[in-house]
């Protein structure tokens, strides 16, 4: 179980995390809804210490994590799809795979899990020497879950990954991240499309200018009146 | 100009070029992987001759070993360097970075001074590198048949590290997106002090191989041929290796050109390097093998 407390992030003087709390159980997927600016990708990033906390606390499975290098927190399972997929583009899709396996030693895992990203992305295969800077939008989106799953996370923690899609691969995205959930990896899901991420989530959280206003289970949330009106565009 | 003539100069330039490209690739690996031009770069290059010098002539080592010394602490220096005055000011504005590795060399050169004085020392004669070679009417130093060699040997292991093992991948990496590389597990600070360590080993190599083809040591030696070799690595296309290797032979060869064809011009030689730089600035900013950046969104 990931679990954070009172979590507060400064950039300069913008109080961009005010304090926020929330857990993630195992096995589950949990969201993270809200504007931009809200902060869901600033708490991302604090998780895996891509930016400094002021204050508050993390724990993984009972360990803190707060104060850790991004390296070893990755090696403990806890992995981020970054926002804007960040793929290494003058390198192959084949390296940024094996970028993805880089903490990792075990050959022969490493090889079975390439085959079952290749599975689930067939379409990484056939551009595998191609450079990732030339692949499409979707298919570098692809790439970036690919690799991410390469490091073999316990729990996989996506920012935006429907961001700038064709409506079509965003389906496919949010079906693969109910797969990837489905053979036992706990996923952390940071999301604008309101409506698509509550769908798949079992809970969710409602972030507002650095504060979580509201929770609940995912259908629960959807049915809220106030995310209604505010993320999924509909006139109360 | 006759035959023997041009092949007496080709093999100048060829040496000379060789030996500006061993230390482009030092400041273009550093600014690849951390967008920092390393201005000790050229006093790195000075603290590789002297150390050499001290091994052989003081510590009395044999010349080979002395070098692996020599190149070892050189390495070892830059790692030091590194951590010293560039790492705590990581996340600084860059000219704070730039104005400390301003004040880095500025230091090396002057405790080059203070310790190992003043007057210029003569590099010991070694005989395998210090025999004349003839080839017909063209004579030279083996030295100057060896630079070329070590640095053609040093490009190729260069370009296998970063092609195909895995630190190799994760400098790649760090250098197209350092944050991106950490959530890949890559442990950055380590290979930053890699890049720092074999940029400098090949420095410390380029100067005991040119105390050697012009044997006297000062603690400012590092200083002229540091900025040519800056300005080899811009023209290469700074951050790329291949680029720095043929900005280094560029530079070697237009230099030797120069003094061979117009021996009036020949006080110009060094400026002639800043005028070069200035017209690839003005016409390929990039430098001949950069490219610009473009960004997919």
């Amino acid at each position: 179980m990931l679990s954070v407390q009172n979590l507060s992030v400064h950039y300069g003087g913008i109080h961009a995390l005010q304090g926020i709390d929330f857990e993630v159980p195992d096995g589950k997927i949990v969201t993270l809804i809200g504007a931009n600016g809200a902060g869901k990708s600033t708490t991302l990033k604090a998780i895996v210490n891509l930016v400094k906390t002021t204050s508050g606390t993390i724990h993984w499975n009972g360990e803190l994590l707060t104060g850790k290098l991004t390296k070893d927190i990755v090696r403990t399972g806890v992995v981020l799809s970054p926002e804007g997929r960040r793929v290494f583009p003058n390198l192959t899709v084949d390296e940024n795979l094996a970028l993805g396996a880089y903490s990792r030693n075990d050959k022969v895992g490493v090889a079975s899990d390439r085959e079952r990203v290749f599975v689930l992305f067939p379409r990484l295969k056939e551009r595998m020497k191609q450079k990732a800077g030339t692949l499409s939008g979707g298919e570098q989106q692809m790439l970036a879950v690919a690799r991410a799953l390469m490091s073999k996370p316990k729990i996989l923690m996506m920012d935006e990954p429907s961001l700038g899609l064709a409506p079509l691969i965003v389906k496919m995205i949010f079906d693969i991240v109910r797969e990837i959930n489905k053979a036992g990896t706990t996923v952390l899901l940071v999301e604008q499309n309101a409506k698509a991420a509550l769908e798949v989530a079992d809970f969710g959280y409602v972030l507002e200018t650095g504060r979580i206003i509201l929770s609940g289970p995912g259908k629960t949330l959807l049915a809220d009146q106030r995310v209604r009106a505010a993320y999924l565009g509909e006139a109360i | 100009m006759d035959l023997p003539t041009f092949f007496q100069q080709l093999v100048n330039a060829l040496s000379l070029g060789s030996l500006y490209a061993l230390i482009a690739i030092g400041y273009t690996m550093v600014y690849g992987i951390l967008r920092l031009i390393n201005f000790a770069h050229g006093d790195v290059f000075m603290l590789g001759a002297y150390f050499a010098f001290y091994a052989i002539t003081a510590l009395l080592m044999p010349w080979w070993i002395g070098f692996i010394v020599a190149l070892s602490l050189t390495a070892l220096f830059g790692i030091a360097l590194e951590r010293v005055a560039y790492r705590p000011l990581r996340d600084s504005p860059r000219l704070s970075v730039m104005i400390s590795a301003i004040g880095a060399s500025f230091l090396i050169e002057n405790l080059g001074i203070v310790i190992f004085g003043g007057r210029p020392k003569s590099f010991p004669s070694i005989p395998l590198f210090d025999t004349v070679v003839r080839f017909g009417p063209v004579s030279m130093l083996s030295v100057s048949l060896f630079i070329p060699v070590i640095t053609i040997g040093s490009l190729i292991a260069l370009t296998l590290i970063v092609n195909h093992t895995k630190t190799g991948l994760a400098m790649r990496a760090v250098s197209t997106d350092v944050d991106a590389a950490r959530l890949m597990a890559v442990d950055v600070n380590k290979i930053v002090a890699f890049t720092f360590g074999v940029g400098s080993l090949l420095a410390g190599l380029g100067g005991i191989m040119w105390t050697m083809k012009y044997p006297q040591l000062n603690p400012l030696m590092g200083i002229m041929p540091g900025l040519k070799c800056f300005i080899a690595a811009v023209i290469g296309g700074i951050g790329n290796i291949g680029g720095a290797v043929l900005g280094g032979f560029l530079l070697g060869i237009i230099e030797i050109l120069i003094v061979a064809f117009l021996p009036a011009l020949t006080g110009y030689r060094d400026a002639f390097a800043f005028v070069l730089l200035i017209v690839v600035l003005l016409v390929k900013p990039t430098g001949l093998l950069g490219k610009s950046q473009t960004v997919k969104v």
